[in-house]
């Protein structure tokens, strides 16, 4: 049995449907633990990607990953888990490494595939200049997926979803305010980012970076000094210090190029690069490249774009 | 608050010089692997703190100690090839150093000889970096909350203590939260937490005479290993578009890359 925690508290994730995916994939049938309040008709979807069960905790608000990590231990006890998998985000780095220890089950962190034929798990290492493989000692096993690793794939399984209670305790940690952009898409899970660098001279100039933003449906980011300055906030610095992302397209305008940026983008699958200077080192790492001025491709790719999405109607 | 334990690691960077190098070769750095592709490559590779602990864990220790009092231990798994970054983050500040005399075979292993260390000592704080730079993690921390059962903030990007309240911003998935917790904790720290020291001439001379005990190491056995590794396919070079078409941009991002 392969157990998968999901974060259901604003609805089911893109993330939450690829590590159901994922389990599926590895054999066996999925069983789901879920804190929040999501309704069941909303949770028993999850049969659509292969789970046979969600377990739910309606009275966990998650604030405390302590009790999430009590959570999934007892459901990983009363299912039988022989492997956990969890999303690589800010949850799944706080509760799976818990939960490594008080199972004495080996984590393969940050994992990008499915495990080899030899049952080692590619992650990424060095910041996704290379590639290691991990070989789990343990019996039982926690995999933490990176997003954006797999792509949600239908697996028609009938799914039941059930009560459950961890007794987690009382929470630890008190939360004193949250502070989330309304609307915008949470930049670790966008598919598609637009993201601009010093070379769009000012925040005044932002606007053609989201009219593109917006013409994709795509999240913006923005490189270290971007933020540093206070040009745009701290959550869009993308890069080795910041945000570390694997989009399906990454669009850079205006930024050069340099290592500690590419160590958050470089695993992105398609890379597209706009700078006036020709031997800017971004378009080494590019799959397209433009040389010329941000000021004028980027209002004509928004055209292009709009032009593109009318004619698909 | 009087003890604030500050977990650091050893990690690695490339030389000056071949950094330069990478610069022309971007995406295929000159990270390498040997013995058919199951050992790190140390040939021209330079150690240093790894930043995260360096920057915001050490430092914002510091700035704690500096303000109300206390002590900064430092804690490293590692050997002897460990000392020399152990000796630069007493330059910058901190009082004595342990150092778990064994190599750091994988996370588990690191996380279970610190928790065994720290307990009973008495540590108000125990702070890490978000991650490692070369291997990413984001485990140790949390594998030490878990082993002595204390609570855990990961992902911090600013701490404060008054008494016994930790408050601490941290990360959320598309925002920040403010959030308040009793010590003893462990939290894992981020930018934004401190500025960047330089270690000065006083610091240096100093380090050299301020207590680094090497402790003997738990038996524990490692749940993880890596196998091998490898390295990404090389890019195919950069397609150049004219910028005077962004329609075929637009095309190939549809047709050939299949992205929008
Ligand atoms: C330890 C460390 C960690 C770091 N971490 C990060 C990190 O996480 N993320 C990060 O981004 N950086 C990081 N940096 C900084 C990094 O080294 C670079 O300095 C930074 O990425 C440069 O940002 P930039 O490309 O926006 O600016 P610049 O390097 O100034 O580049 C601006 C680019 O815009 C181009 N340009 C100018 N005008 C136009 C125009 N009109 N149209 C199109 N192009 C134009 C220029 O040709 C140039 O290539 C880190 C540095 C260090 C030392
Ligand atoms: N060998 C080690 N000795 C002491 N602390 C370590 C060691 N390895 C990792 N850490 C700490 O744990 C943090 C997270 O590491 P990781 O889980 O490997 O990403 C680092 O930033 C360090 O603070």
């Amino acid at each position: 049995m392969n157990l998968v925690y999901i974060n259901s508290t604003n609805g089911l994730s893109k993330a939450a449907l690829e590590t159901v995916t994922y389990a599926k994939k590895l054999g066996g049938d999925v069983a789901v633990v879920t804190n929040g309040a999501a309704d069941s008709a909303t949770l028993a979807t999850l049969g659509n990607y292969g789970a046979s069960v969600v377990l739910q905790d309606n009275s966990l608000d998650g604030q405390d990953h302590g009790q999430l990590v009590q959570l999934v231990a007892a459901a990983a006890q009363k299912v039988g888990a022989q492997t956990i998998i969890f999303s690589h985000d800010l949850i799944g780095k706080a509760v799976a490494p818990r939960l490594s220890v008080r199972l004495k089950a080996g984590l393969v962190a940050g994992a990008v595939a499915l495990p080899e034929a030899n049952g080692n798990i590619k992650v990424n290492v060095f910041s996704g200049k290379a590639f290691g493989y991990v070989q789990v000692k343990s019996a039982q096993r926690i995999i933490s997926l990176l997003p954006n690793s797999i792509q949600p794939e239908n697996n028609t399984t009938s799914c039941s979803v059930e009560a459950f209670s961890a007794q987690a305790g009382a929470s630890a940690i008190k939360v004193l305010a949250t502070k989330k952009p309304e609307g915008a898409i949470p930049l670790p899970e966008a598919e598609l980012v637009v993201s601009a660098g010093r070379g769009l001279k000012g925040p005044e100039n932002w606007g053609i970076v989201e009219d593109l933003a917006n013409a994709l449906g795509a999240a913006t980011a923005c490189s270290r000094p971007v933020a540093d300055i206070g040009w745009r906030p701290h959550h869009e610095h993308v890069g080795q210090t910041g945000v570390a992302i694997r989009p399906n397209l990454y669009i850079a305008a205006g930024i050069s190029g340099a290592i500690q940026h590419l160590a958050g983008v470089n695993g992105s699958k398609v890379i597209v690069v706009i700078n006036t200077d020709a031997e800017a080192p971004f378009f080494k790492a590019a799959d397209y490249g433009i040389v010329g001025d941000a000021f004028e491709i980027l209002p004509r790719f928004t055209e292009a774009v709009k032009k593109f999405k009318a004619a698909q109607h | 608050m009087s003890r604030l334990a500050f977990v650091q690691a050893k990690v690695i960077t490339l030389h000056q010089a071949a950094q330069m190098a990478e610069l022309h070769r971007l995406k295929n750095q000159k990270i390498a692997f040997t013995n058919g592709n199951t050992q790190f490559d140390e040939n021209g590779v330079q150690y240093i703190v790894n930043p995260y602990d360096e920057w915001y864990a050490l430092v914002r220790a510091l700035e704690l100690k500096e303000a109300q009092g206390g002590n900064v231990t430092i804690i490293t798994v590692g050997t002897t090839a460990d000392d020399a970054v152990i000796r630069k983050a007493l330059a910058i500040g901190a009082d004595d150093a342990i150092r778990i005399d064994a190599p750091a075979t994988d996370a588990y292993f690191v996380a279970m000889q610190i928790a065994e260390y720290a307990k009973g000592k008495g540590f108000d704080l125990i702070l890490t970096g978000k991650e490692t730079i070369d291997y990413n993690g984001s485990q140790v921390a949390g594998m030490i909350a878990e082993a002595l059962a204390l609570p855990y903030i990961s992902i911090a990007t600013k701490l404060d203590v008054a008494g016994s309240t930790i408050s601490c911003e941290r990360e959320i998935v598309g925002g920040m939260q403010e959030v308040e917790l009793q010590a003893p904790a462990v939290i894992s720290c981020a930018k934004g937490m401190a500025e960047q020291r330089i270690p000065n001439m006083r610091g240096i001379m100093a380090a050299r005479t301020k207590p680094l005990n090497v402790v003997a190491p738990v038996a524990i056995d490692a749940l993880t290993s890596y196998a091998s590794y490898s390295m990404p396919a090389a890019k195919s070079s950069v397609k150049l578009i004219d910028p005077n078409n962004l329609d075929e941009l637009v095309t190939l991002l549809h047709n050939e890359a299949k992205v929008i």
